[in-house]
């Protein structure tokens, strides 16, 4: 960097990207997806609970959006806010910082995961405490905070009733709004009565009984707690004010009762002002849970007297966020709210749910999110995770473009292969054969009167002719999809037949 | 470099030089634009409030105490904002001024009464702010039902309108309904952590 007329800091030559670092966290699945997609097909439970919970959540947003006449207009806006915060958000940051510290609060940056894991172990142990009470984050997830506690002899109990019944089975979560969506009722009664303490072994599986199991195994840890640990879902620059979207009430607890409480932010978490909280505040609840408002939603700066935490510490996390900045086409992922709305509409979502991704951010967002931020080679194949139907685009509150980000991070991902490789894939001689035979009139038209050939390969099925069988290399494509079967004559043997000379 | 150093540096760097600032398009429905008339809105609240399970209560402003009375249900032990009118409270139930209570002894409590600052219409929302007729952020979490009074002049009809009027910087609980989870397999349960029960007393006309 280098200081001159314009101001104190200039950009000289970029940075090196930081991406999210391995062997922390959860961003990167121990396979590629279409390996953990054939699995998670095969699992017809979880196809069933996905497809129930996700044709519910459809039905319950679209009559919500529908009653908002403004909805297009408050997409605009909020696509354009995002924008705008991302594209100042040094100065955001700042001011953000300014005035946490000046309400009573304490920030701390974290470049990784490793960094933000050590801050937050390091403050709960100068508070003495060994348990903290969390409220559900999605960061928290990301970088793996409850493992580094509990390396660090800390425990950390999850009071999200879905973080609840995942913690309990020692399972990750599989949808960001609702972790425990492949888990179906008789699952997690199962899960209560084998790791709940003191629980009735008379409980059924009825849901309401399940929830009360849960208020009544919680409300002891609530009370009691003394340090929270909680993430959030906005953070308002221009007056340092943080918020937290929920139901349950979880969160109100973590958030007051303890006496000190720590918050792990992605620093994209921003909005400028507090006014424009409206139309965020509009977007998530209809966008996330079909509903109107959700039940609770607080809202805090810094440290208020005689109400709440007498101690709040901010941790603001970057952990690849910049390296997602870096790349323009790829950026417009930041703006993402957390709503889920394009994981419940997703067709490959609904079928292989949310651990098929390997990262907890999973689904539309989650494989133009996850790639970003670990560096594109780490999660490779998650930008192909997609038919590409665009559905999550028009879901999507804040208009994320997620279809041409898919097809670009695809491009990032070949271009990074013909980098590092000496021999071309079978892929990439495919397609230089066909630049080479579509770039020549000749050698296209003999191609064309080649393709006729492929009719021998095709059968009847329902009254129409498909191939439904290639011989390789073709057979990759036809295991599972059927190829329509090639006319008699294309378009230009056509052409040239009824109209003959006449080519204007 | 500090952490903070170097994550600024990076945010810089990668949105270079001059990044574009887009403007932001306001068309949608703002705090200052027309908003419907007064019994509209109140019509539209009590709905709000009753789809979410709510219990509402219209009254006059002669009315409020047996409202809260009839709110309380027979409840034993209240505890209210130091700030809460005594012209709002019945005879009859044990009433505790909140002074710090501890939350050990908010649980051993059966209901808190509070007023409100704003509440929105068109989403059945009722907002705290800690101002001294609500009280701290506790009292209105651990104990199992809240009365609510809100009163009319006090309704706006959407969440632009809502935030115009509230300052940022106080600690504030919007409150939709009973708390409630949809985490098993969707199906919406009631009551999970804060209170169990909400009623809602309406009050029109002069106070």
């Amino acid at each position: 960097m280098s200081i001159d007329e314009d101001g104190p800091f200039t950009v000289g030559a970029p940075l090196p990207l930081a991406h999210a670092p391995r062997g922390v966290g959860h961003l990167r699945g121990d396979r590629p997806f279409p390996q953990a997609a054939r699995e998670a097909l095969g699992d017809t439970q979880l196809r069933r609970n996905i497809g129930n919970a996700t044709r519910t959540i459809r039905a319950k947003r679209a009559a919500v959006v529908d009653e908002v006449d403004d909805w297009e207009a408050l997409r605009d806006a909020g696509a354009a806010l995002k924008a705008n915060t991302m594209a100042r958000l040094p100065e955001l940051l700042e001011q953000l910082e300014d005035r946490v510290t000046a309400s009573g609060g304490v920030v701390h940056w974290a470049r990784d995961a490793h960094e933000a894991n050590r801050i937050v172990t390091d403050l709960v142990r100068a508070t003495g405490e060994r348990e903290v009470v969390k409220v559900k984050s999605m960061a928290t997830q990301e970088i793996g905070l409850n493992d580094a506690l509990a390396d660090a002899g800390i425990a950390a109990w999850e009071t999200d009733l879905a973080e609840l019944i995942v913690q309990l089975a020692d399972d990750l979560p599989s949808h960001i709004l609702v972790p425990a969506i492949h888990r179906n009722r008789a699952e997690i009664r199962e899960i209560f009565l084998r790791e709940m303490a003191g629980v009735d072994p008379a409980l059924t599986d009825e849901p309401r009984q399940l929830a009360m199991a849960a208020r009544t195994h919680l409300r002891r840890r609530f009370l009691a707690a003394k340090v929270g640990v909680s993430g959030a879902n906005f953070a308002v620059a221009e007056t340092g004010t943080l918020s937290v979207v929920e139901s349950e009430g979880n969160g109100r607890m973590c958030l007051t009762l303890p006496d000190t409480l720590i918050t792990v932010m992605g620093i994209e978490k921003l909005v400028p002002t507090w006014q424009d909280l409206e139309v965020f505040l509009q977007l998530l609840p209809r966008s996330a849970t079909g509903e109107r408002m959700n039940p609770y939603t607080s809202f805090w700066t810094g440290v208020h007297e005689g109400d709440g935490p007498r101690a709040f510490h901010l941790v603001l996390l970057d952990n690849g966020r910049t390296a997602t900045l870096a790349d323009e086409v790829g950026r417009p992922a930041l703006h993402c709210i957390r709503c889920s709305a394009c994981l419940n509409v997703c067709p490959v979502y609904e079928r292989t749910g949310g651990h098929a991704y390997g990262s907890v951010y999973p689904g539309p967002i989650g494989a133009v999110l996850s790639p970003q931020m670990t560096g594109v080679e780490d999660n490779a194949s998650l930008p192909f995770a997609s038919s590409l139907c665009g559905a999550c685009e028009d879901a999507c509150p804040v208009k994320i473009p997620i279809p041409e980000i898919l097809v670009h991070l695809r491009a990032r991902h070949v271009e990074e292969q013909a980098a590092h490789r000496r021999l071309p894939t079978g892929e990439a001689a495919a397609m230089a054969t066909a630049a080479w035979v579509m770039s020549d009139p000749r050698r296209f038209a003999a191609a064309q009167r080649a393709v006729g050939a492929g009719r021998l390969l095709a059968r009847d099925r329902g009254g129409r002719r498909s191939i439904r069988t290639a011989p390789w290399p073709l057979s990759a494509w036809t295991t599972s999809r059927d190829a329509p079967s090639p006319p008699t004559e294309t378009f230009r043997q056509w052409w040239d037949r009824t109209r003959g000379e006449d080519r204007s | 470099m500090s952490a903070r150093d170097d994550v600024l540096a990076r945010v810089r760097s990668a949105l270079g030089r001059d990044p574009a600032v887009p403007e932001v398009p306001r068309g949608y429905r703002g705090a200052d634009d027309d908003t419907d008339d007064r019994s509209t809105r109140l019509d539209q609240l009590v709905d709000r409030l009753e789809d979410y399970r709510a219990t509402v209560l219209r009254v006059d402003a002669d009315g409020i105490a047996d409202a809260v009375a009839r709110g309380l249900d027979g409840a034993e032990a209240v505890v209210v904002p130091p700030g809460l009118p005594d012209a709002w409270l019945p005879v009859g139930p044990r009433i505790i001024r909140d002074d710090g209570l501890d939350a050990d002894a908010l649980d051993q409590l059966d209901a808190v009464v509070t007023g409100a600052t704003v509440a929105v219409a068109a989403t059945g929302t009722i907002v705290l702010d800690g101002a001294p007729d609500q009280g701290r952020r506790a009292i209105t979490l651990v104990p199992d039902l809240h009365v609510c009074v809100v009163l009319a002049d006090q309704v706006v009809a959407t969440v632009p309108e809502a935030l115009a009027t509230l300052d940022a910087t106080r600690p504030q609980t919007w409150i939709s309904g009973p708390s409630a989870t949809s985490d098993i397999e969707l199906d919406r349960v009631e009551g999970v952590h804060g209170p169990r029960t909400l009623v809602v007393v309406l009050v029109e006309g002069q106070t």
